[in-house]
């Protein structure tokens, strides 16, 4: 193979970020779906599309009270902010972050009450 | 005889002594964004502009004017090869620590890619700065390079059993580890990176730029980037080192400038100046690390306490003296950054709203931080105790006010239409 042969460029992940791949080992970022487990379905979804953050984490504290323990909540989202800043909400305020799923636009996650 | 005491003897006498007098700070405002830019030091100042008198022409010519140039900038060079403990054949000065990130990255992989092979892979932890990362990107891109971002843990410490498992792996070309993270101070294990490097004969590049000046540099690399702003030396300058026997090899159209590693003529005043402060930075890094490291303990103290719902981040002992990152909930961090700099406070921060792409911190995002309401603390070396003290006084009350202001805004947007669907 000579050194002047293109190489096959990599195909883009799908976070975007074309060819860098994220080690599975890593402890960054939302938890990924269970697969093969069921969805568990949500009490309240609140909708912050469109809205940056810290909104989407205003409104999941304001209205988290209004679901029972042990009921999920759903924050649908578009602000690359909420992927982490939700997972990490849920870690400050010992509320259970249940799972991130990926929408047409943006991203829906599940949070239990837990207390 | 006609010129006595030729000014340049000046500047390298300054460049070896390392100038240390101070100038006061006035007014009201508190600088504490150290780690993008840290005040010209003094010492910096003085090399700067008695240099730009005789270290203007081509230090390559072999003319007086030349040997000249030539001669500050070799000072210059063993000056920096001492400080960073290194041989001055060994050290090339870039024109700004991105760029020295770039050619060092890029350099190594080149070098040890062959055709026959395939593009192999590099590794870099997930909190490495944006230059080394946006190299990885590119070289990805370019050349079909595989790479692993490494985890880190919630302090933002690199993933040593993470870090020496990718590195072990077929095929790996480079491994970049940085000696401190730059947004949260945290210091990462360079030496058991270094050995998983060793062990796997990959050669190492490590990104010392949050930590020259600060702390010496750690063993075991076989590259070297630093950046002379962080250390209060003029913008302008970095530093690339290439340990001998390192396979390097020139990623863009040859030059034969800097040992044939850098394009282009080198800044010879602003390189002489980055030299001289980074002297007087190693000297006086004992008396300065104990007083910042002491009003960066009393921030990491302070603000968990006054600011309800706020988090300090970063390891709390091995750390960088002079950094202290915190995120406040339910606050967007430009509003904070705004409301401070009116209160005469400068600081950075990792919120999506205040970087250009609109994505958070990257580093944040790897810890598992919250990335809204994020400040960056990062104290000079002339920081005066009573302007930390005023800043955590002030921030309390700006925090609640920016709380306000958020609600209130998001209430009256949220008012007409119902926002949410009760299943």
């Amino acid at each position: 193979m000579s050194r002047q042969q293109r190489r096959p460029r990599p195909q883009p992940t799908q976070s975007g970020q074309s060819g860098v791949r994220r080690s599975t080992l890593g402890r960054g970022g939302p938890p990924s779906p269970v697969i093969g487990q069921p969805v568990p379905s949500p009490t309240l979804t609140l909708d912050a599309l469109g809205k940056k953050c810290p909104i989407p984490i205003i409104m999941l504290a304001e209205r988290i009270g209004d679901v029972r323990v042990g009921q999920i909540v759903e924050v649908l989202a578009d602000d690359p902010a909420a992927k982490t800043d939700l997972p990490a909400w849920c870690a400050l305020k010992s509320q259970e972050f249940v799972q991130a799923s990926t929408l047409p636009a943006g991203w829906s996650f599940l949070v239990r009450r837990s207390y | 005889m006609g010129y006595p005491r030729p000014p340049w003897r000046f500047v390298i006498r300054a460049v070896r002594q390392g100038l240390s007098h101070r100038a006061p700070r006035v007014g009201n405002v508190a600088y504490f964004d150290a780690a993008s830019a840290e005040p010209l030091h003094p010492s910096a100042r003085e090399a700067l502009l008695a240099a730009l008198d005789d270290g203007w022409a081509d230090p390559a010519r072999l003319h007086r004017e030349g040997r000249r140039a030539h001669l500050l900038l070799e000072e210059a060079r063993e000056t920096a090869a001492a400080e960073v403990g290194c041989r001055p054949d060994e050290l090339s000065f870039t024109s700004s620590g991105t760029q020295a990130v770039h050619l060092a990255v890029l350099g190594a992989v080149q070098a040890r890619q062959s055709a026959a092979r395939g593009p192999g892979h590099l590794v870099a932890s997930a909190v490495e700065h944006s230059s080394v990362l946006n190299a990885a990107d590119w070289l990805a891109r370019a050349t079909g390079t595989a790479v692993t971002l490494t985890g880190v843990d919630g302090l933002g410490r690199a993933d040593t059993a993470d870090f020496a498992a990718a590195v072990s792996r077929e095929r790996t070309l480079l491994a970049c580890l940085q000696s401190a993270n730059h947004e949260v101070g945290t210091l990462q294990p360079v030496a058991e990176a270094a050995a998983a490097c060793r062990a796997a004969g990959v050669p190492l590049m490590v990104d010392i730029a949050a930590s020259a000046g600060r702390l010496p540099a750690p063993d075991g690399w076989s590259l070297l980037t630093a950046s002379a702003r962080k250390w209060g030396g003029p913008a302008g300058v970095g530093l690339l080192v290439v340990r001998k026997g390192t396979r390097w090899r020139e990623p863009f159209p040859a030059d034969d400038r800097e040992h044939h590693r850098v394009p282009g003529v080198p800044n010879v005043p602003a390189v002489l100046a980055a030299a001289a402060s980074l002297t007087s930075a190693s000297r006086e890094r004992g008396s300065d690390d104990a007083a910042l490291r002491a009003l960066v303990a009393l921030i990491r103290a302070e603000v968990p306490r006054t600011v309800p719902d706020s988090v300090v981040y970063g390891d709390p002992d091995a750390r960088l003296a002079h950094i202290v990152t915190f995120s406040c909930l339910y606050v967007d961090g430009e509003a904070l950054v705004t409301e401070l700099d009116r209160a005469g406070f400068s600081v950075s921060s990792g919120s999506a709203c205040v970087a250009d792409t609109r994505q958070p911190s990257h580093v944040l995002a790897a810890m598992g931080a919250l990335t809204h309401g994020n400040v960056r603390v990062s104290l000079p070396r002339d920081v005066r105790a009573e302007s930390v003290t005023r800043f955590l006084g002030v921030l309390p009350p700006i925090v609640a006010k920016v709380r306000e202001t958020v609600r209130a805004d998001n209430a009256s947007r949220s008012a007409e239409p119902p926002q949410e669907v009760t299943a």
